[in-house]
Formats: structure tokens, C-alpha cells, sequence
């Protein structure tokens, strides 16, 4: 087929360097991106132009500016006193914080009801279609907005809280708890759990190979889980536990503005957050049972069925046959389903949570009115968010293809 | 040719435009045959649209005076609400022609954004509001609270600065849209609610039970707030700008919607107000009766306090500092000669 064509083409350019199909197809290719160079260029100087004539500022000077506003949710070492470029980092963490806690969250949901909506039990199979189409078809912003009222007037007040062990607590401001402080020597632990991650891999290639060629079975998750958590839990032991735990205060007593939990004591998890992660996780949860239903069904019955003949057990047949089949249907539309909810984390601005979109987009660009820039900078920051994780997926993708032999 | 076309397309897309970028509001204003006014979300007195989606307040006055200046006709105006964080970006991209949204005047906005300012209408200052039963009585007794306000203000700001001047800590939860703020807080979110005085007044109306709560003493900071035009159309703003010099000085002259016909026959600065003499309307590039007009059709300065937001609202507020300059107060206007 394609020797054909590569012929014609031989013979074709003989005749006229017109109708020769690859000339023309680069002459084409040369006017193309010459009009796109052109019209990029007018665009950037015809901006510039503007700007300047509606003395408007522009340029990146604005980011070394002392912002002069506070944020409720910092990862790194943020006061008012810091830039504007500051906010930008401060921003794109939470942004990747709370979009990366929620593919975490709405991958196992939706797997789960994915699996249940097939489910033989018709009581399970119902619920999880009711909840997929309740939750599919009611607009993110307004179950954003009810998660984040409801679970305010749902909790107790800032004076009270409730408590789970005495560690977790709950209340209007958001759930405390203690927050761990790393000493001197913790590092030792974190590179132990690296090395755990490495040697389990290890274990797990050299358990493959030896079942396929003697058909022994090793346990290899509790061998990883032993390496993983147990290694560095002994290490932690041995080096004298360097990890120190900072307990959040509680005031029941004083002026009643005093009372309740002390700002900067404790890990804080603010409700802000947890109202949008709990709504982009149950919504994009939903899709992604769809995806993951359909993924299933994709594989014929015929294999399920050659399992059970081979006796094989249902919980096996669905871990070890349907779903590394499903994948292949699955990955590609979750990609988008992951991309999606990245995008849709920018509706925090609506409950007041501190994404990229709501600080830097939002309240730099109305204080230093540099909208070019900044909305450059941040679709730059999405754009490469998407590009990174259609990478990863595509990888993974990969790994999973068909191995034929 | 090929490059204008090229460019105007292109621009669009992003919002600044050449043709935008050229002045000439007024004329665009005339062509089309109506004012786009920014205004808010809903600030009872201020702007605030009622049921039938009519907009009335102090702020759209200003907007209504305008479109009396020169259609000769105070409903020629089309609404744009407006969010504080949006607000500049429309202004600037041409979307509005005027921004009448409880703006406060500061020097970035002035002189950074491509932006002026067309005049003071209210003369306002930041305040606190808490809950009664917290036992607060004065804004220092703060510290530790969590605040709620509106991203993209002044608010956002002052109260950044105010904390942190008198060492106290606080927690702030910032949120895009004004009624979100009053719900939030109203969940018990925030101990505190911070926003412009005047807005203080409007939003505590929407609060489940107003009595339970108390505006703090303290007033930190000045909001002067005004109607904001885009720099380098001097005649747009030359024209916004004696509009609501025009209602203050009419207040100052004791004309009134009710006499204004009567007036026209009045002293020599009555008849200079109301078109009888001089070229004022026309070097403002209107009608010679623009002043006429926005004071028969608007009311002057003290109608239109009183109508929206004065002792006799739901709003309630004193004239105080917002008083003619002769009557203790800091409205002042300079003559029309
Ligand atoms: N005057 C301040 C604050 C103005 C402001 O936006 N205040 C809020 C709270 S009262 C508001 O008007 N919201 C009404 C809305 O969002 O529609 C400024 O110019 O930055």
C-alpha cells in the first residue's frame, strides 16, 4: 500500500513540479506557518501597541510587588508582606493540591460504583445508578456550593467541635488535627521508604518471572507493604522516632471570640477545600463509573466465562482478567475525565477556596490590572498541567496495550 | 488595509481592540444610542435591580444623570452587573463605558490601570460587623477572629493592613461574590464581616436576624467612591465628571426636580445651571439643557441620597460627611461659569 503510493509520486514529479504532490504539500506547509507567524506577531505588537496607548501597565515587573493580602490556605511560607509572584506559587500549589487529592479520590469512587452498577445484586446496582445520574446531571456549581453550605450548617459551631479519638476534630473552621514536625534524622525515614518503593518493584518483576516460569505464586503485596511501610517504621524506631506531633489548641475558656481553635496551631484543613474536593471528586466520580462500566462491557463475556471453567474465582477473574482488558478502553476517555476536573477546580473562587485561578487570575489581576500577562501565565499553568498528565496517561496507556505474541 | 482587518479580528479575541483604544465614548454612546454602565451584583441603594430587573441606587443615578446629559432621556442605559474582581477588566476592554459600582479611588487605580476617576458620590470608610453575642466592642478585640470579605477590593486589603499594624492575627476568607460573603458569615464561618460601611448597611438587610449583630466603631480607612471612566477620552470624561458636579450644585442652588421649570427663570447662576445662558452643555459635547435634564429627570445630589440610601430607606444613613461642604459636610462642586 504505501510502496504504491510513494511510486505515483516518483512518477508524477517527472512531469511537473506543480503536480507533484510533496512540492506542493510543502509549499503549502511553508505559506501556513508563515501566516500563523504573521498573524502572532500582529496580535503581540497590536496588544502591545494598545497598552501602551491606554496607559495601561504591562511587563512582568508586578511579580517582585508586595501583595499585600492574606490567603487562608498557604503550602509554602506566605505572608502579606510577600509578591505577587509569591501568590502565583501559592495559587498553582493549591490548584494542584486540591485537583490532585481529587483524581485520587474520584478514581477510587468511580471504580467502585463502576464496578457496583454491574453488580448482580440489584439493591447495589441501583444505588450506584441513582447516584450517577442524580449527581451527573446537577450542575458542579451548584453541588459545590451545597456541599459548602451544608457542611457549614451541618458542623458544629466555632466554639464547639466534635472529635474522633480525641486526634480529629470537626467544626465550622474546618477539620483539625495534629501536624506532624519532622526532627533532625527524618530524612532517614523518607529515603527508606524510597528504597522501599524501588525493592518492591524489584520483588514484584522477580515474583513475575519466576510464576511464569514455575507457576509459584509470592505474596507480593505483603512483601511490598512489608518494605514499604514496615522498613521505615523499624528505621523510625531505631533513629529514636524523630517525628514530633503538634497537637491543635482548643480554648474552652477567656473572651468568646478567643474560644475554639487557636489560628496556627494543629493542621487546619479548611472547609473550603474540603466542600470543593468533596464536589469535583463525587461529579467527575460519576463519569468516570460510566467510563469504567463501559470499559467492562467491552470485554466479552466469553472470557468470563472461560475463567469460571477454569475454575478460577470470581474475585480473581474481575482482577486479573476483566480489568487489565478494560483498561485499554478505559484509560484514554479517563485522561479527559482527570483533565476535566483539573479545569473544573477553578470554581473555587466561588466558596472562597485560594486556587490559581481565584488569586492570581482574580485578585492580582484586579489590583495590578495586568490582564494580559497574567492570564497568559495562567493558562501556560493549565495548558502544561494537561500536557503533563496526557504524557502520563499515554505511558501508562502503553504499558497496558496488548502484548501480543 | 489587510493588517487593520487582521488586527481587529485578532484583537478582539482578547478584548483590547484597536478601534476600542481610540477615545470618542461620547460619539459611540450617541451612535449606538445608549450608556453601558457597570454596576453591581445587587447593593441595595446603591445598585440593586428589583424584580422587574429595574436598577435603581445612588450609583445608577450617575449612570441615568449621564444618559439625561445626552439623550435627554434618563432610561437610555443598559446594565452590566459587575463583580469587584471583574469590574476594571470591562471597563478597560471597552465593555462598559462607564463603572458606577462603589469603586474606591486610590492611586493604582488611578494612574496604573488606564483608568480615571470622575468624582466622589459617596464618601465612605471601611467598618466591622459582629456578632453580638461574641461580646466584641471595638475592632482592636479582634484578634484571632476569621473575616470574611470580596476578593478584588479595597476591603481585602485594608484589612490585611489593619491586622497586622496592631499585631493581631486573623484568618481571611475571600470569596468572589458579595452575597456568598453575607452567607458564609451569616453560616457562622466568620466571626467578622468587613466591607465598606455603606455595604455594611445594604447586606446586614440580608441577614436571617439583623438585631443579633453590631457594626464595631472603628472606621479604618477611606473609601471615597466614585464613577470611573478609561483614561485618554478627556471629553468622556470631562462630560461624567460635571454630571456629578452638576446634581451637587444643584442641591447647593436649591433646584430641584420639582422647581427646576420655575428655576429657569431664576438667578443668573440658575439660568447658567439650566442651559438659559452660556455654552456649558455644548463644550460638554451635549445639549445646552443637559443639567435641566438630569436634575428633572434624576433629582439633584440630596433627592437622590435621600430616594436611595437616606434616613428614610430600609438603608438609613445620615448625610454626615456626605453634607454639602456649607452644611458640615465634605461635597463640594465648583462652580458652573
Ligand atoms: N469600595 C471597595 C469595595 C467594593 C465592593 O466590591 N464591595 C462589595 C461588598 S459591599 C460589593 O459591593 N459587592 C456587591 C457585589 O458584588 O455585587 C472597592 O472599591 O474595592
Amino acid at each position: 500500500m504505501s510502496s504504491d503510493i510513494s511510486d505515483k509520486a516518483d512518477d508524477s514529479s517527472k512531469v511537473s513540479i506543480w503536480n507533484d504532490p510533496k512540492a506542493r504539500g510543502i509549499f503549502f506547509q511553508v505559506i501556513l506557518v508563515a501566516v500563523i507567524a504573521y498573524l502572532v506577531w500582529a496580535l503581540v505588537d497590536n496588544t502591545i501597541r494598545n497598552l501602551e496607548a491606554r496607559k495601561i501597565a504591562s511587563g512582568f515587573g508586578f511579580l517582585d510587588t508586595t501583595a499585600s493580602f492574606g490567603i487562608n490556605q498557604v503550602l509554602i511560607n506566605y505572608t502579606e508582606a510577600s509578591s505577587y509572584g509569591a501568590v502565583f506559587i501559592v495559587g498553582l500549589l493549591n490548584t494542584l493540591l486540591v485537583a490532585g487529592v481529587g483524581i485520587l479520590f474520584a478514581t477510587i469512587i468511580g471504580f467502585s460504583v463502576g464496578i457496583m452498577r454491574l453488580s448482580k445484586n440489584w439493591v447495589v446496582a441501583k444505588i450506584a445508578t441513582v447516584y450517577i445520574e442524580v449527581l451527573r446531571n446537577i450542575p458542579l456549581l451548584l453541588q459545590i456550593f451545597f456541599w459548602y453550605f451544608a457542611v457549614l450548617r451541618a458542623v458544629p459551631d466555632k466554639r464547639s467541635k466534635a472529635s474522633l479519638f480525641d486526634t480529629f476534630n470537626i467544626n465550622v473552621t474546618g477539620i483539625w488535627m495534629p501536624k506532624p514536625l519532622p526532627q533532625d534524622g527524618f530524612n532517614i525515614v523518607v529515603i527508606a521508604v524510597l528504597i522501599g518503593i524501588v525493592l518492591a518493584f524489584i520483588v514484584k518483576k522477580w515474583a513475575k518471572k519466576r510464576q511464569a516460569a514455575t507457576g509459584q505464586q509470592f505474596p507480593v503485596i505483603w512483601a511490598s507493604l512489608g518494605l514499604i511501610v514496615g522498613l521505615p517504621f523499624v528505621i523510625y524506631l531505631i533513629s529514636g522516632s524523630p517525628l514530633e506531633w503538634a497537637y491543635p489548641e482548643f480554648r474552652e475558656t477567656g473572651s468568646r471570640l478567643r474560644m475554639g481553635f487557636q489560628l496556627g496551631t494543629g493542621l487546619q484543613i479548611i472547609p473550603e477545600f474540603l466542600a470543593l474536593l468533596f464536589a469535583l471528586s463525587l461529579y467527575t466520580a460519576t463519569f468516570i463509573a460510566e467510563i469504567v462500566r463501559a470499559g467492562i462491557l467491552a470485554v466479552s463475556y466469553g472470557q468470563t466465562e472461560a475463567a469460571s471453567a477454569l475454575g478460577i474465582k470470581n474475585s480473581h477473574t474481575l482482577r486479573l482478567i476483566i480489568i487489565p482488558q478494560a483498561m485499554r478502553v478505559i484509560i484514554p476517555p479517563l485522561t479527559s475525565q482527570y483533565l476535566n476536573l483539573t479545569k473544573n477546580s477553578s470554581l473555587a473562587v466561588a466558596i472562597a477556596y485560594p486556587d490559581l485561578v481565584s488569586v492570581f487570575a482574580g485578585t492580582v489581576l484586579n489590583q495590578t490590572g495586568q490582564a494580559v500577562e497574567i492570564i497568559m501565565m495562567t493558562m501556560g499553568v493549565y495548558l502544561t498541567i494537561s500536557i503533563v498528565t496526557s504524557i502520563f496517561m499515554n505511558w501508562y496507556n502503553a504499558t497496558m496495550a496488548l502484548v501480543e505474541r | 488595509m489587510k493588517y487593520k482587518l487582521l488586527s481587529v479580528a485578532l484583537g478582539a479575541a482578547i478584548g483590547f481592540t484597536a478601534s476600542a483604544a481610540t477615545a470618542g465614548t461620547l460619539d459611540d454612546v450617541k451612535k449606538k444610542g445608549f450608556v453601558q454602565c457597570g454596576v453591581s451584583q445587587g447593593l441595595s441603594g446603591f445598585s440593586n435591580p428589583d424584580a422587574k430587573g429595574n436598577w435603581s441606587g445612588l450609583d445608577v443615578d450617575v449612570c441615568r444623570a449621564v444618559a439625561a446629559a445626552v439623550f435627554g432621556d434618563d432610561k437610555k442605559v443598559k446594565y452590566t452587573p459587575l463583580s469587584a474582581k471583574e469590574r476594571f477588566t470591562a471597563l478597560q476592554s471597552g465593555e462598559i463605558d462607564i463603572l458606577s459600582r462603589n469603586t474606591t479611588w486610590t492611586a493604582t487605580r488611578d494612574t496604573a490601570l488606564g483608568l480615571n476617576f470622575a468624582g466622589v458620590n459617596y464618601y465612605d470608610g471601611q467598618g466591622f460587623m459582629v456578632r453580638k453575642d461574641l461580646g466584641v466592642s471595638s475592632a482592636l478585640e479582634l484578634n484571632g477572629a476569621s473575616v470574611c470579605t470580596n476578593t478584588g477590593t479595597t476591603t481585602e486589603l485594608n484589612v490585611a493592613d489593619y491586622f497586622r499594624e496592631n499585631k493581631m492575627k486573623y484568618e481571611v476568607i475571600a470569596f468572589e461574590k458579595a452575597d456568598e460573603v453575607i452567607q458564609a458569615y451569616d453560616a457562622g464561618r466568620c466571626d467578622v464581616f468587613t466591607t465598606d460601611a455603606s455595604g455594611l448597611y445594604a447586606q446586614r438587610l440580608k441577614l436571617q436576624d439583623a438585631s443579633k449583630h453590631i457594626v464595631l466603631p472603628e472606621i479604618i480607612s477611606k473609601e471615597p467612591l466614585g464613577p470611573v471612566v478609561r483614561q485618554g477620552d478627556d471629553q468622556w470624561f470631562n462630560l461624567v465628571k460635571w454630571t456629578v458636579f452638576a446634581m451637587v450644585n444643584a442641591e447647593e442652588m436649591g433646584v430641584t426636580s420639582a422647581n427646576v421649570d420655575s428655576k429657569k427663570a431664576g438667578s443668573p447662576a440658575d439660568k447658567r445651571l439650566l442651559g438659559v445662558e452660556g455654552n456649558f452643555g455644548k463644550n460638554l459635547g451635549v445639549g445646552n439643557d443637559w443639567a435641566y435634564n438630569i436634575v428633572k429627570l434624576v433629582g439633584n445630589y440630596a433627592e437622590s441620597f435621600n430616594r436611595n440610601v437616606g434616613p428614610d430607606t430600609p438603608l438609613g444613613i445620615a448625610r454626615g460627611v456626605n453634607a454639602l461642604w456649607s452644611k458640615g459636610g465634605i461635597q463640594y462642586a465648583p462652580p458652573i461659569r
